[in-house]
């Protein structure tokens, strides 16, 4: 778990430093080797690596937006996933999808940049592991700024009344882009939401590895025997913007150092000395970590990016023939008199 | 030819300005208007669309709300229907599904369906547009889906100037309307625009009809038929091949509902050869809709034409994949001069 943490943040940094590169000095979100919008997750690692640490491949996870911490928690390919990123055609996606939609059948992950709509899915994977008799589990994340969304609260329903084996996780980070929590909803406790819908709703409210993966582990198993979904809220800190390049002028300062001082990593790691884990042992878990990434990162540097052509391929797993022609050639339609 | 557009030494705006300078009028004009929307309060608009507002206005009357589209469009149609004249904005175009029975089944059919009784005078602004690298769910157009379902105008600028007088009308309007700003014509520091868009624009209130649209560049041999930022693409293409002696008009639509089928085919009869440009999908969309127009109104005009848009795949995230299935200049150059050479 610890590992999955350390690797997940030292990726961030090191996607950061990839994504500013062409950047500077002025912000341009179309320049540099990775363009488009970038959701980092630094301060949510302990969720991710907390609650996947329960799954197996056959267990689904639908992602939202903010989805590298959980991937790498579930175990998707990280040298494909940053090839995605980079927009390479090893990427998982073959530079379709990007890094807010990472998909990954191997391990059963999926993404949606749609506020809450990854929950509907995860609905449904519960609903084939229940119709197929398995016991595979799903789980589905989202921001506290996704709780009021529809299709989060007909999903919750939806598990409720078909006693579906689904997980949601609410990772609360106290904002919604520029929109604290307070300002969107009356509830303290996201996890309350369960209330109405007749499941189980529970909140860790400190950011603290241990207890997410033991609140985790009850919830997971009790989808796991049948028992029912629950509604997890977890409460993790947004250390940055909300993407890149977000000045973060609507935040003060005191509340931007106070996430940083609440770090789970650090936290943990204090957790792991306490209990006698030496020097040697975490350096080389985070030396692990680091290599790893930078391998994925090299590697995924090293991939040739797509032709343009394959961007009309894909649309359809079964093509119709002689139906799609989405690239007609240039002739001047038109008739000689 | 539709507006006079100011004298050179006006001052300029970018879009976004032009935009916020109307909303803040009509604001102060009638306590009814009010913006509500997800991050336009304290962070002003992702996309710069209300910038300075909420400093002026306060908290009532430029709403930060809950991520949940369904009730807050569906808040502004009820608002709408109780006569207030409420501005919803949906961040991006893309997430129109969370909130779309609002959007067709209430606020663009109340009227139809109660003999014209009720109305619903509200505006949904929502942003537009790839050439980012934001992936499929984040960077598509869709210009076509909003004006193909009846109910709501449609209004797509592609000037400051424009802007400021097509959103005045917005506002006014006693139906609902869709306004569409293309992300990259704004005007915001992280999205670099193309000069086009920034264009003087008049202090005082003023309105563009809906229904007017512009011949942005007068030409004898090609029209050129678009909207929003392909408007410059399209100015683009015919400002290089003017030195190849070929002279391409290019019309901007500005509203898509109503449509000013009149402008496009008095164009067509002079120049005979049409090409339309969108970026929004090639099928059942706007580029097949203007060919129709035309052929209807008189087949014997068109001697050749050609559709320029995005092929009908998702856009694609990877630099290479976008840049192929979003036209461009030099798509629009050679669509001008296939029709212009003719087969
Ligand atoms: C349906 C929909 N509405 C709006 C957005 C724009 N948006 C992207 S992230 C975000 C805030 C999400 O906040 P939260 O769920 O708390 O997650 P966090 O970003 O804090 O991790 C918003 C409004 C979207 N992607 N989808």
């Amino acid at each position: 778990m610890y590992e999955n943490m350390v690797t997940a943040r030292h990726y961030e940094e090191r996607l950061q430093e990839e994504y500013l590169e062409g950047k500077q000095p002025a912000f341009d979100i179309s320049a540099g080797p990775i363009p488009g919008e970038l959701h980092l997750a630094a301060g949510h690692e302990a969720s991710g690596a907390g609650v996947c640490q329960h799954l197996r491949d056959d267990d689904t996870v639908t992602a939202p937006h903010r989805p590298h911490h959980i991937a790498i928690a579930k175990g998707v390919d990280l040298k494909r996933m940053t090839a995605e990123i980079f927009g390479r055609e090893t990427g998982l996606g073959t530079g379709k999808g990007g890094h807010m939609h990472l998909f990954d059948p191997d391990v059963n992950f999926a993404c949606s940049g749609i506020i809450a709509e990854g929950c509907p899915p995860a609905v449904g994977a519960g609903l084939a592991a229940k119709k197929r008799n398995t016991d595979s589990v799903a789980v589905a994340f989202l921001g506290e700024g996704a709780i009021d969304q529809g299709g989060f609260l007909e999903s919750l329903n939806m598990a409720s009344v078909h006693e579906l084996p689904v997980v949601f996780v609410i990772e609360d980070n106290d904002w919604a882009i520029s929109m604290p929590k307070e300002r969107i909803t009356d509830l303290e406790n996201g996890a309350r939401r369960a209330d109405g819908f007749g499941l189980r709703g529970e909140r860790v409210d400190a950011d603290d590895a241990v207890a997410v993966y033991e609140a985790a582990g009850e919830a997971i198993g009790r989808a796991r025997d049948r028992n029912g979904p629950t509604l997890l809220e977890l409460q993790v800190h947004r250390r940055m913007g909300h993407f890149m390049g977000d000045p973060e002028t609507y935040r003060s300062e005191s509340d931007a150092t106070a996430a940083q001082e609440r770090d789970s990593i650090e936290r943990l790691e204090a957790d792991l000395r306490a209990e006698g884990v030496d020097d040697e042992t975490i350096e080389e878990l985070r030396s692990r970590a680091h290599d790893r990434v930078e391998e994925a990162i090299e590697w995924a540097k090293d991939q040739p990016e797509p032709e343009p052509a394959a961007a009309h391929e894909d649309v359809f797993s079964n093509p119709p023939s002689g139906v799609t022609d989405t690239e007609p050639e240039i002739t001047g339609h038109g008739g000689e008199d | 030819m539709a507006q006079q557009e100011p004298e050179q030494d006006a001052r300029t705006l970018t879009m976004s300005r032009a935009m916020v300078e109307a909303i803040a009028f009509e604001m102060r004009e009638d306590d009814e208007v009010f913006y509500m929307g997800e991050d336009v309060a304290d962070y002003e608009g992702i996309f710069d669309s209300t910038t300075g507002l909420r400093e002026e206005f306060g908290y009532d009357r430029i709403m930060d709300v809950p991520i949940s589209e369904t009730a807050y469009i569906g808040a502004a149609v009820g608002a709408a229907q109780a006569g207030m004249r409420p501005i919803a904005e949906l961040m991006f175009v893309d997430f129109f599904g969370v909130g779309m029975d609002q959007i067709y089944n209430q606020m663009a059919k109340n009227t139809y369906m109660s003999g014209a009784t009720v109305s619903v005078p509200m505006v949904l602004t929502t942003a537009v547009g790839g050439t980012y690298n934001d992936a499929a769910q984040h960077s598509q157009t869709l210009y076509g889906t909003f004006a193909h379902l009846p109910g709501m105008k449609v209004v797509v600028p592609s000037t400051a100037y424009d802007a400021k007088g097509l959103m005045h009308n917005a506002i006014r309007d006693d139906d609902p309307v869709v306004y569409m700003f293309h992300k990259r014509l704004m005007g915001i520091g992280w999205m670099p625009a193309p000069d086009g868009p920034k264009t003087g624009v008049p202090e005082g209130d003023y309105t563009i009809p809906f229904g007017s649209a512009d011949v942005k560049r007068e030409g004898a041999d090609v029209t050129v038929v678009t909207l929003g930022l392909h408007v410059h693409r399209a100015l683009e293409a015919a400002d290089s091949l003017a030195a190849d002696g070929i002279d391409a008009e290019v019309i901007d639509l500005r509203t898509l509902v109503p449509l000013d089928t009149e402008t496009v085919t008095d164009s067509v009869a002079k120049t005979g050869r049409l090409v339309v440009v969108d970026e929004d999908y090639r099928s059942f969309g706007v580029t097949g809709e203007i060919v129709a127009r035309v052929a209807e109104a008189d087949l014997d005009d068109l001697e050749a034409v050609e559709r320029v848009a995005v092929p009908d795949v998702p856009i694609p995230y990877a630099r290479p994949l976008e840049d192929e299935v979003i036209p461009d200049a030099a798509d629009v150059e050679q669509a001008i001069r296939a029709v212009h050479e003719g087969e």
